[in-house]
């Protein structure tokens, strides 16, 4: 990459500070161009990763299925009036490879339903790897999302 | 105390029905053919419980897992039979056992892991050790401790104190529990048709792809009615509908077993006509979407069966669905917490000679169900709406009668919720509160 593992970290916390508030926005049409075009995004739990099984809650590898969900959550999907906060911790980062890093983030994320219950609906940590994109900025060539516990309440509609 | 009322290794531990501590009020019931059915049946403590006993750890067949999660000798796993937690193993002669989770000694969770393997089952309260089969193999001061007495004393059998085992049977790698030693054999109890279709499914070996896990606030029954109402789907999930996943314009049907108990609803994909979809669902003005994929490889069919179905969701009494939707293929067992909490554990599978591209796309297809699914994310939520809404109700009555009132049978149509009616019949009939004149 080029730059100081001070920049880098900077970079990462800035990527996610700016990928949280899109989602806790609900500018979700933007969530999307957060990711490569053949960017992995799993949404799964401890359990799953421990015991080395693929399927999660979500599974996509191209950007165009992230494009697919938002599509579908607007258009299709029924569900009650509900948004998140992100509590993004500070990552850890190093270089995978030239041109690659590698970070683990932890994550909060409370639910507001339109009723104004307020629960803690995720913690977990993201489990990434960036690449820089021809403006140099960060992109997720793959996020994986490993959630702490293997339970969800009623539904996930909106991405973590 | 009586020894009904002890359990013990050799089994056969519930009460008469006389003693039994939860007896079940009487139901009104507004018609005899199950088209009226009173909210209080799903919020009532006296009805969930009575439920448990006659139910769950009643005559039936209850889904506990696959023989594919225990290819070793000593694997375990822990599940729930309704609210009674079990575990389910193969033991070191590699025998399937199924056992209550509960000590023998005060009644603690012995086996806390969700899987593992193991000789023995200890619990940690006071150290009770048991066998994959149940039976106690040691206590920690069995006989006290030498010169200062204390110890179980001498009419203490070890035999008399085992983990509650119950009976097991297994059908194409599928096991299946029951707490009665008189319910008929599970090939009764599944019948023809869904033996047949557990065939089908599960012709080939398994291999679990992954968990998911969803807590529902409502009341199981509602879940059950879900898979029985088969013209729900069209309407609320309107990714399926759009994308010809299933409508009720395409050729599929409703077969339910003698008693209507289990429930299986097919379809088969592009069988209907793109026109007369549209006309049907613009005319009753149910949805106009113009949803399109960007990456369309998430709701491609790969044939894999000659039969042509692509959507086969099959509901067997009490516990389970089994779905195949398109090529994504998991059991559903219910896991009931109350009369208004319970939860579905997915168990996500494909075969063990599955191209590594046709595992990629049954992992892709995982996109449509569970608590995230494109189509299923909507089931969760349309029962707690229902249940928040009629949670205090002892008077009124939901409907159900789409597809007629009267006797119940089977449809090659799926604009029908017959089988809620069917399923109704049968619950009636196991909790003892026919009304005259009651269809079956």
């Amino acid at each position: 990459m080029g730059v100081s593992a001070a920049d880098s970290l900077l970079a990462v916390m800035s990527f996610n500070a700016a990928y949280a508030r899109v989602i806790d926005d609900d500018d979700l049409e933007r969530w999307p161009d957060f990711f490569t075009a053949d960017a992995q995004y799993r949404i799964t739990h401890v359990e799953n990763v421990r015991d080395g099984l693929a399927a999660g809650m979500v599974y996509a590898d191209s950007r165009d299925m992230l494009i697919d969900r938002i599509s579908a959550l607007r258009e299709a999907n029924v569900y009650e009036r509900q948004r998140y906060r992100h509590v993004i911790g500070m990552p850890s980062v190093d270089l995978l490879e030239p041109g690659v890093l590698r970070s683990h983030a932890p994550f909060l994320i409370i639910r507001i339903m339109h009723t104004g219950e307020m629960t803690v609906f995720a913690s977990g940590a993201y489990h990434d790897e960036f690449v820089q994109d021809e403006g140099s900025d960060l992109k997720l060539r793959k996020r994986e999302v490993v959630c702490d516990s293997t339970s969800t309440d009623t539904l996930m509609a909106i991405p973590l | 105390m009586t020894d009904t009322a002890v359990i013990s290794f050799a089994g056969s531990v519930c009460s008469d029905e006389s003693r039994g501590p939860y007896p079940v009020p009487p139901v009104d019931w507004p018609r005899s053919d199950y088209s009226r059915v009173p909210y209080w049946l799903y919020h009532d403590d006296r009805i969930y419980h009575a439920e448990q006993e006659r139910i769950f750890r009643g005559p039936t067949w209850n889904y506990v897992g696959l023989e594919a999660e225990l290819p070793q000798a000593g694997d375990y796993f822990t599940s729930f039979i309704g609210d009674t937690p079990v575990i389910v193993s193969r033991d070191p002669g590699g025998q399937l056992q199924v056992v209550v989770n509960r000590c023998a000694h005060r009644g603690a969770i012995v086996r806390r892991e969700a899987r593992g393997n193991a000789e023995t089952h200890t619990c940690i309260y006071h150290r009770w050790c048991y066998g994959h089969d149940g039976r106690l193999v040691g206590l920690p001061f069995l006989r006290g401790v030498k010169g200062k007495g204390g110890g179980m004393g001498p009419d203490f059998e070890k035999a008399q104190h085992g983990l509650r085992r119950l009976q097991i049977a297994t059908y194409a790698g599928v096991i299946f529990a029951s707490f009665s030693e008189t319910a008929e054999s599970l090939a009764d109890y599944l019948g023809p048709v869904f033996l047949g279709h557990l065939d089908r499914l599960f012709q080939r070996p398994v291999r679990v792809l992954g968990y998911q896990r969803q807590r529902i606030a409502g009341n199981w029954k509602q879940y059950l009615e879900n898979q029985r109402d088969t013209y729900h789907g069209s309407l609320l999930h309107e990714f399926q509908s759009t994308f010809g996943i299933s409508r009720v314009t395409q050729e599929g049907g409703v077969t339910m077993d003698a008693h209507h108990r289990h429930n299986l609803t097919w379809a088969k994909t592009a069988t209907d006509d793109e026109g007369d979809f549209t006309e049907l669902y613009k005319k009753d003005r149910v949805h106009d979407s113009s949803l399109r994929l960007q990456d369309p490889a998430l709701i491609q069919f790969h044939r894999e069966w000659d039969d042509g179905i692509s959507l086969a969701i099959c509901g067997i009494f009490p516990n389970l669905t089994v779905h195949q939707i398109s090529n994504s293929l998991a059991t559903r067992q219910i896991r009931t917490t109350g009369p208004g909490e319970f939860e579905l554990y997915w168990t996500l599978f494909g075969y063990t000679d599955d191209t590594p591209e046709m595992t990629d796309h049954r992992l892709l297809q995982a996109n449509m169900v569970g608590p995230a699914g494109l189509i299923s994310m909507e089931d969760g939520e349309a029962i707690e709406i229902v249940y928040r809404a009629i949670c205090g109700d002892r008077q009124a009555n939901q409907v159900i009668q789409m597809g007629g009132t009267g006797p119940i049978t089977d449809l090659r149509h799926r604009v029908t919720d017959m089988p809620v009616r069917g399923f109704w019949a049968y619950w009636a009939q196991i909790m003892g509160v026919e009304p005259e004149g009651a269809v079956r």
